[in-house]
């Protein structure tokens, strides 16, 4: 489904051969550092991760398109490629994982990545917000800063979805609807979810444009996350992308997906591998070959171990800042309580 | 896992009742049995169909009580609390499940505005037989949003009721009353106690010929009582141990309702000791433990010895796992609680 207006300008053009080889490393970068986190929750080294594997091509695909001077993203707990791709710490961002803080401890402001939500849809609302922002700050159009808010095809149940496209297309905000739409929401699968199958379609119900697309495509991606930033940056309001995608692991560390599909269904359901298509797309083309490839893996390889190191080296965050970081203004009850832990925790 | 019989002293006077399960087994065994007593009961929430929930509280129920009686809802939870609502004035009995505590926020509008109110709203008309599961609690170093205490919040509520089982006898009784009662029940499991084991005596609640509505003393002493729900009475448990190496008698009292409160059973067991502790993971501000030490105050006021302490979570966001041993009330901040009403000289 197509119902965006063809964009003029930057939106059209093609990816650079440099592009496609950068989006690829990134992919590997993922694909690489998604694993291991894997592998670091079952080594102990962190407590829980959620995976993305086979995620790549719409998380990838859709951050390169952001403009990190401008726009800002809201991501859920399943974004860290998005995150990868928008040059985030990582340390900093995997922290949320390693329980060391709620929301990951990279600056959201800096990075323009909002604090990782646990909230099924709980920012989709806040993105509206923003990019009404944006309106209201008087950018003139063709220069508006967009907001670019992630959720799954679960969270499109959430009445707060509704009620952000409502918002959104009523007041003409700049904001791209992202949904990944990897089949599963836990163990309930998308035609249990999603009546009538589709997110896409129900944007037209709200008057806004939207593309389905294929999320295991990168370039696709890209090419359908550009043209919606054109056309909302250019004050035509919001636009809603589902890109149909295939969780291929489980939804989370600590859940056996075997309960409710089997491995033939596995198969089945996830198609060809995104970062095998775009390798084989690439070589095709001659636009990379072997030695870029094993380039990019070892690079890979490296930064997850510096990110390994990074966390490992993490100390739990002091105390202290439970109760220092709840207000601005903190209060008096707050502060007693804060003297009462020191004396009775740390014996100070 | 197959659960062991035990031969205990029931067995003398008739057949042997009591099983060791974890309260995760408790929990499944009870909703089997409401399923197959109450043919009006449904189970529905975010995956307990076929995977059976995220702790597996459901599992198994929808293969064998059928999809119309066990089913997933899309992923929604004011969805799920709302048809709660309208399935109950159709006559049924919904056993919804949100699937961590946090996510009950966004339900509160459901569960406050129309759950709590339908009752008299329609001049007892419409009663709202529904029993809402909520995995509570932390102590599991969750992500955010998967281990809160909502106790104070929904106790505030006019027109709910609100339990909490401490272990898997309680955890079968009590979801099995829970569930065959005409009004909304609060049911809040401890979720980092679900796999714990312990006897279960299925064919009795309460030897002792307690009610099913009250608190139960869960430890007897002399010397102070801690007042607990949830997982804070296992922990009590241990304090009490502890205390008692050091000559001090602690009595254990698992409130149990959260709404309504068992004040005789909070009066008996204070005007014996004298003094007491409220326990709670909830932050202290406007808690639950204020309502307990007030009830307190009324009943024992010319017998009681100290003020009575608060050891709970601070007036902060449940933090991150690193920090949750900090801010869940640990052995010895409830060891200077107990301290403190000892210690008390009146000025
Ligand atoms: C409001 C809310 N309810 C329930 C949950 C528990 N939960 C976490 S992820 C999830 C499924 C989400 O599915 P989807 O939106 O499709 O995203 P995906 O996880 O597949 O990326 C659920 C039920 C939650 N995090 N937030």
């Amino acid at each position: 489904m197509d119902t965006l207006p063809v964009a003029a300008g930057d939106a059209a053009d093609p990816l650079t051969p440099a592009q496609l080889r950068e989006l690829y490393s990134l992919m590997v970068a993922v694909r690489h550092l998604d694993a291991s986190a894997i592998a670091w929750q079952r080594q102990g080294i962190i407590p829980g991760y959620a995976p993305e594997l086979g995620q790549e091509a719409a998380q990838v695909g859709s951050g390169y398109a952001v403009d990190t001077t401008r726009d800002f993203v809201f991501p859920t707990y399943r974004e860290m490629g998005v995150a990868r791709t928008m040059g985030v710490d990582m340390v900093a961002y995997m922290a949320t994982h390693k329980a060391s803080w709620h929301g990951g401890l990279y600056d959201p402001v800096k990075s323009r990545l909002a604090p990782i939500q646990a909230v099924v849809a709980g920012s989709v609302l806040h993105a509206v917000g923003w990019a009404h922002g944006q309106t209201l700050a008087g950018a003139a159009d063709g220069k508006l800063g967009v907001a670019l808010t992630y959720f799954g095809d679960g969270a499109s149940s959430q009445g707060d979805v509704h009620e952000a496209l409502n918002f959104a297309a009523v007041m003409k905000a700049p904001v791209v609807f992202f949904v990944q739409n990897n089949g599963w929401a836990i163990s309930v699968p998308t035609e249990r979810q999603v009546a009538g199958g589709s997110v896409a379609a129900r944007a037209a119900g709200y008057g806004m444009p939207a593309l389905q697309i294929d999320g295991d495509d990168v370039v696709a991606v890209v090419e359908a996350t550009r043209r919606a930033f054109a056309h909302a940056r250019a004050g035509n309001g919001p636009v809603l992308i589902e890109a149909m995608t295939y969780r291929r692991g489980p939804h989370s560390t600590s859940d056996d997906p075997g309960r409710y599909r089997s491995l033939d269904e596995e198969r089945d359901g996830a198609g060809a591998d995104p970062l095998e298509r775009f390798r084989q797309r690439l070589l095709a083309e001659g636009i990379a070959d072997e030695a870029f490839f094993a380039e990019a893996l070892a690079a890979a390889k490296a930064e997850e171990e510096l990110i390994r190191t990074g966390i490992q080296g993490l100390d739990s965050r002091p105390g202290t800042e439970m109760f220092d970081l709840v207000f601005q203004e903190t209060t008096p009850v707050l502060q007693g309580q804060a003297t009462n832990w020191r004396e009775e925790s740390e014996h100070v | 896992m197959s659960n062991s019989m035990l031969t205990t002293e029931a067995a003398v006077n008739g057949p042997v009742t009591t099983t060791v399960m974890s309260m995760q087994q408790a929990l499944n065994r009870a909703l089997d049995e409401v399923l197959a007593e109450n043919p009006k009961a449904l189970i529905f929430g975010e995956d307990c169909g076929r995977l059976g929930g995220v702790f597996r509280i459901t599992d198994g129920l929808q293969a064998k009580h059928g999809e119309q009686r066990v089913f997933d809802t899309p992923l929604a939870e004011s969805g799920i609390l709302g048809m709660s609502v309208g399935l109950a004035m159709a006559g049924f009995h919904p056993i919804p499940e949100v699937q961590f505590d946090g996510f009950a926020y966004p339900a509160i509008n459901q569960i406050v505005c129309q759950m709590a109110r339908m009752n008299y709203r329609s001049r007892g008309t419409m009663p709202m037989p529904i029993t809402l599961r909520v995995p509570s609690f932390g102590g599991i170093r969750a992500p955010e949003h998967h281990g809160e205490s909502l106790e104070a919040l929904f106790a505030h509520v006019p027109g709910l009721k609100v339990v909490s089982p401490s272990n898997p006898h309680e955890a079968y009784h009590l979801l099995k009353y829970a569930a065959t009662r005409p009004d909304p029940v609060i049911f809040m499991e401890p979720k980092s106690r679900y796999w714990q084991k312990g006897e279960v005596d299925t064919a009795s609640h309460d030897p002792a010929g307690g009610s099913p509505t009250g608190a139960k003393v869960m430890r007897e002493g002399r010397h102070l009582t801690l007042v607990a729900w949830g997982a804070m009475v296992a922990r009590c448990l241990q304090v009490a141990e502890l205390a008692a190496e050091d000559g001090i008698d602690v009595e254990v009292l698992d409130l149990r309702w959260l709404k309504p409160i068992d004040a005789a059973a909070l009066a008996v067991s204070v005007r014996k000791t004298r003094r007491a502790v409220v326990v709670h993971e909830a932050p202290l501000t406007s808690g639950l433990g204020a309502e307990v030490a007030q009830l307190i105050t009324q009943g024992c006021f010319d017998t009681l010895k100290a003020p009575v302490e608060r050891v709970t979570g601070f007036d902060v966001p449940y933090p991150s796992g690193d920090l949750e041993d900090e801010y869940i009330p640990n052995i010895d901040r409830i060891l200077f609680g107990i301290q403190r009403v000892l210690e008390y000289k009146r000025g």
